[in-house]
């Protein structure tokens, strides 16, 4: 049984990474800007379930707060940027 | 990785699985659809659903491993569910206004 879990944590992994990969290549390939922070968001959402996937597979409570921080951060870059796209500037005077 | 009794790893290894599928299939779409405003919809998928299933699995298995409710994962997902559209508003307001402020028919 144990071993049903081992496989589901990599087949999930490589799910996850295949889909780092697919969006990386649209970050480096997308025709707009806005492409680009999509992107990156879809990035930041794959690597932070990359690391639940870790955290349950070691049983290590830290994984959680990193992946916390990596939601915290990313939406702040990506929602910094779409706003930058949209206005021209990110803090308004 | 000990002593997780056999009950509860069937359905959090179908959770890990579907969680996996769902995000591989949302970023596979931001790859191959055409046009910006059908891309928009394609990570989406992994951002709600992706996210909610392997969050549900994490906490069943800390659950059971410490023999009390660990509810605190579904901050991730709280958060998320937050904040992803607002973050898509303003991209898509940005690229009707960078493709020349007409909608897209």
């Amino acid at each position: 049984m144990m071993l049903l879990l081992n496989w589901a944590g990599v087949f999930a992994l490589l799910c996850f990474s295949l889909g780092l990969l697919c969006a990386a290549l649209r970050l480096m390939r997308g025709p707009t800007a806005e492409d680009r922070v999509l992107a990156l968001d879809t990035v930041y959402i794959n690597g932070m379930l990359i690391l639940l996937v870790l955290g349950l597979r070691f049983e290590e409570g830290l994984y959680f707060d990193v992946a916390l921080l990596i939601a915290l951060f990313g939406f702040v870059g990506s929602a910094a940027l779409a706003k930058f796209l949209l206005r021209g500037e990110v803090i308004e005077p | 990785m000990n002593a997780i009794p056999a009950w509860i790893i069937v359905p959090v290894a179908l959770l890990m699985i579907v969680s996996g599928v769902l995000t591989l299939i949302g970023s596979i779409g931001l790859l191959r659809l055409r046009t910006f405003n059908e891309r928009m919809h394609a990570p989406t998928l992994g951002m709600t659903l992706g996210v909610f299933c392997m969050v549900l699995a994490s906490t069943l298995v800390a659950t059971v491993l410490q023999g009390r409710p660990v509810l605190h994962e579904f901050l991730i997902s709280l958060f998320l569910i937050m904040t992803a559209p607002v973050t898509a508003i303003l991209l898509m307001q940005s690229a009707i206004r960078r493709q020349g402020g007409r909608r897209p028919e």
